[in-house]
């Protein structure tokens, strides 16, 4: 039972990280019709700029802003500089640029930082386990990630619902032609959404630095499960991609866990394991498949 | 005069090509992605023997060509295919990976190439499937992990939990371990991309196994001791882990955490041979800011076994010759014993190893005793040539 618990906190954890990625995403993609491979890049940005600043100044909090900032900055560069020139075109030009995009970040961050793994150490007090109920020790920090995930969620409702940059996102998502024509600055609403969703981004690339190894191509690991999450949630939809994060967070962690475990009562060792660790990395996909043949248009669809 | 000044010129220039044409070596190896690291090390590891030479091996001017797999057997394929057919490069070395291995390396030879393994030994090519035009100077990818598993029975433990990604390598580690280990194992198999282990975290915790043994080379392994510390794991379940989990990169990004972790490997940075030695020097001199691993000492060594074949040969113009000259291993490895088996994987020492503080305070790894004399593997039996 404790470990079911445990696993369960695991899935939280893993969905909450998919929340931060894919409530940016979706937006990009819900708001703007902007396919962004690059996003996964932005990720590693918030990684390598706060983990570096962390590793100079010795404090893991100072981190935090640098990794925001540079996130952000890198965000308003790739919207100003290219996404902008390919609002109209199709999918398979952005696609294509933001590929590219890609590749020149993975370089620059090889040239400027080399091919080895960058490293934070937490402070003290986030080192270790907390024992949340008796017998289950839990990593600190993987809790501190679980309360930012869902201050984040929380903010960003209240965002969303209520202010008015909110209510022109909602609008955006819903209508993004009738928006323009009742005279606001699509522009400018544009710029502020991609910056946003980068500041998530980088957000999430560094709350995972300390788990995770810091290394070039980090975000493109990550970036598929996001897509996955944005298309269950509904393309668009804040709300869709908290929901879809955690759905995935908890069910991928469950699966891997527990599958071939169940499949070996039944069957011989090595084939369960084989088998189980099979179904369970494909479980995400098929999830999606599945919530695709009953609601086309993802968990909570936006607009028309 | 002027007429014997041109032919002399002439003569000059056509003779010139034959001196200054170097003979080719072809290097795929895996840079990018969070893997990269390894690529760089062997790649670095091999040109730092070629630039001792001052350009050369074994006296023969020699150019490295690299190009990155990125861990995708279809690129190592192509990459190995434009080597032979583009660039007309005989020999060819540097893969990382056993499944880039496993697609490049049967083309490779099939073609009458040399191929010379710099790190995968995977068990599919070492036995009934051996070729005398592939070497291995690294270790067969069973032989690196049971060295583990006999330190791990001489330890006194009794149950353990494996854990290995799912392919070929890491089928082979988990079936190596068990083969010395002898005890009651528990297999965990993760995905090669995978970062997060929380999961198996849960999974170790509730199992509490005697020791635990994983196979998580590069980036991998760096999640994996930091989770398995984070989890509060560290201090209560000891590990034994083989080289590629506990390289010195993988040490300096856990840190002092990693202070009592006892390893196996077939070379380490403390070891008391000359090669090895200048090895050690050569590297603080050039990269005195990266660690030297046991990916950039495979690297020199393969280039020193090239070496010793090309002082015989003069280059790669009767490839039987080369094969055979290659097959003596007549070079001093930088871990002292090394011999090809029947199957040309090598024959060589195991050790023991234990993290401690070194005298800067940082941890480094320190060789303990010797596990296993000559060991080979056991596919060699399966091979027929």
């Amino acid at each position: 039972m404790i470990l079911v618990i445990e696993q369960i906190l695991n899935g939280l954890q893993f969905g909450v990280m998919l929340f931060l990625l894919a409530a940016g995403l979706t937006l990009i993609f819900g708001i703007m019709g902007v396919i962004n491979l690059a996003h996964g890049s932005l990720y590693m940005i918030g990684a390598y700029a706060g983990t570096w600043v962390a590793m100079e100044t010795g404090s893991f909090w100072i981190g935090i802003p640098a990794a925001l900032v540079a996130a952000a900055l890198t965000g308003f560069a790739i919207e100003t500089l290219v996404i902008r020139r390919l609002y109209t075109r199709d999918h398979l030009d952005q696609v294509l640029a933001t590929f590219g995009l890609i590749l020149i970040f993975n370089q620059s961050v090889t040239l400027i930082f080399g091919r080895q793994p960058l490293f934070t150490s937490l402070p003290g007090f986030f080192e270790g386990s907390v024992e949340i109920i008796p017998g289950l020790p839990y990593p600190t920090y993987r809790l501190l990630i679980i309360a930012v995930g869902l201050l984040v969620a929380l903010g960003l409702y209240f965002l969303i619902n209520r202010t008015r940059i909110g209510m022109l996102v909602r609008a955006g998502a819903t209508n993004r032609d009738m928006v323009r024509a009742l005279g606001v600055d699509i522009r400018l609403l544009y710029t502020i959404v991609f910056g946003l969703g980068a500041l998530l981004a980088g957000l999430a690339g560094f709350m995972a630095a300390p788990i995770l190894a810091v290394q070039v191509g980090m975000g493109e690991q990550i970036l598929l499960v996001t897509f996955v999450v944005v298309v269950i949630g509904g393309v668009g939809s804040i709300r869709g991609a908290f929901v879809a994060g955690i759905l995935l967070g908890v069910s991928d962690t469950l699966l891997r866990a527990f599958l071939p475990g169940l499949l070996r009562q039944v069957m011989t060792g090595p084939e369960a394991d084989a088998l189980g660790v099979g179904i369970a990395s494909t479980g995400i996909y098929l999830l999606m498949v599945i919530v695709l043949l009953f609601r086309p248009k993802g968990l909570f669809p936006v607009g028309s | 005069m002027k007429r014997l000044l041109t032919a002399i010129s002439l003569l000059a220039l056509t003779s010139l090509p034959a001196l200054a044409d170097p003979v080719k070596i072809g290097m795929i190896t895996t840079l990018s992605g969070p893997p990269g690291y390894l690529g760089e090390q062997i790649r670095d590891g091999f040109q730092l023997a070629v630039e001792k030479e001052g350009g050369k091996l074994g006296g023969v001017d020699v150019e490295v060509v690299v190009e990155d797999d990125g861990l995708k057997p279809g690129n190592g394929l192509q990459i190995a295919d434009k080597f032979m057919n583009e660039e007309g490069i005989k020999l060819i070395t540097g893969i990382v990976f056993s499944n880039v291995a496993g697609a490049a390396v049967p083309e490779i030879v099939d073609n009458g190439a040399i191929y010379i393994s710099p790190n995968a030994g995977p068990s599919n090519l070492a036995g009934a499937s051996c070729n005398k035009n592939y070497f291995v100077v690294s270790w067969q990818n069973d032989a690196l992990h049971e060295a583990t598993g006999v330190a791990a029975k001489k330890l006194g433990y009794k149950t353990a939990v494996a854990l290995a990604p799912n392919y070929q390598a890491g089928k082979d580690s988990i079936a190596g371990f068990k083969r010395e280990f002898g005890g009651e194992v528990t297999e965990i198999y993760t995905a090669l991309d995978q970062t997060d282990f929380a999961s198996e975290m849960a999974q170790i915790r509730a199992a509490a196994p005697d020791v635990v043994f994983q196979f998580h080379p590069g980036g991998l392994g760096i999640a994996f001791l930091k989770q398995y510390q984070q989890a509060g794991l560290l201090g209560q379940i000891p590990m034994v882990l083989s080289e590629p989990s506990l390289d010195s990169v993988i040490l300096g990004a856990v840190g002092d955490a990693a202070i009592g972790i006892k390893g196996t490997t077939h070379w380490a940075a403390d070891f008391d041979n000359e090669a090895s030695k200048e090895l050690v020097s050569a590297w603080k001199a050039k990269y005195p800011d990266r660690p030297l691993t046991t990916y950039g000492q495979q690297g020199y060594d393969t280039a020193r076994l090239i070496a010793s074949a090309f002082a015989k040969t003069g280059g790669v113009d009767d490839m039987d010759a080369l094969q055979a000259a290659l097959k003596e291993a007549n070079f001093d490895s930088t871990r002292g014993n090394f011999a090809f088996g029947n199957n040309q994987h090598p024959v060589q020492d195991w050790f023991l190893t234990e993290v401690v503080a070194g005298a800067d305070g940082k941890p480094e790894i320190k060789t303990v005793e010797k596990l296993r004399e000559a060991a080979g593997d056991i596919y060699a039996a399966e091979c027929k040539m």
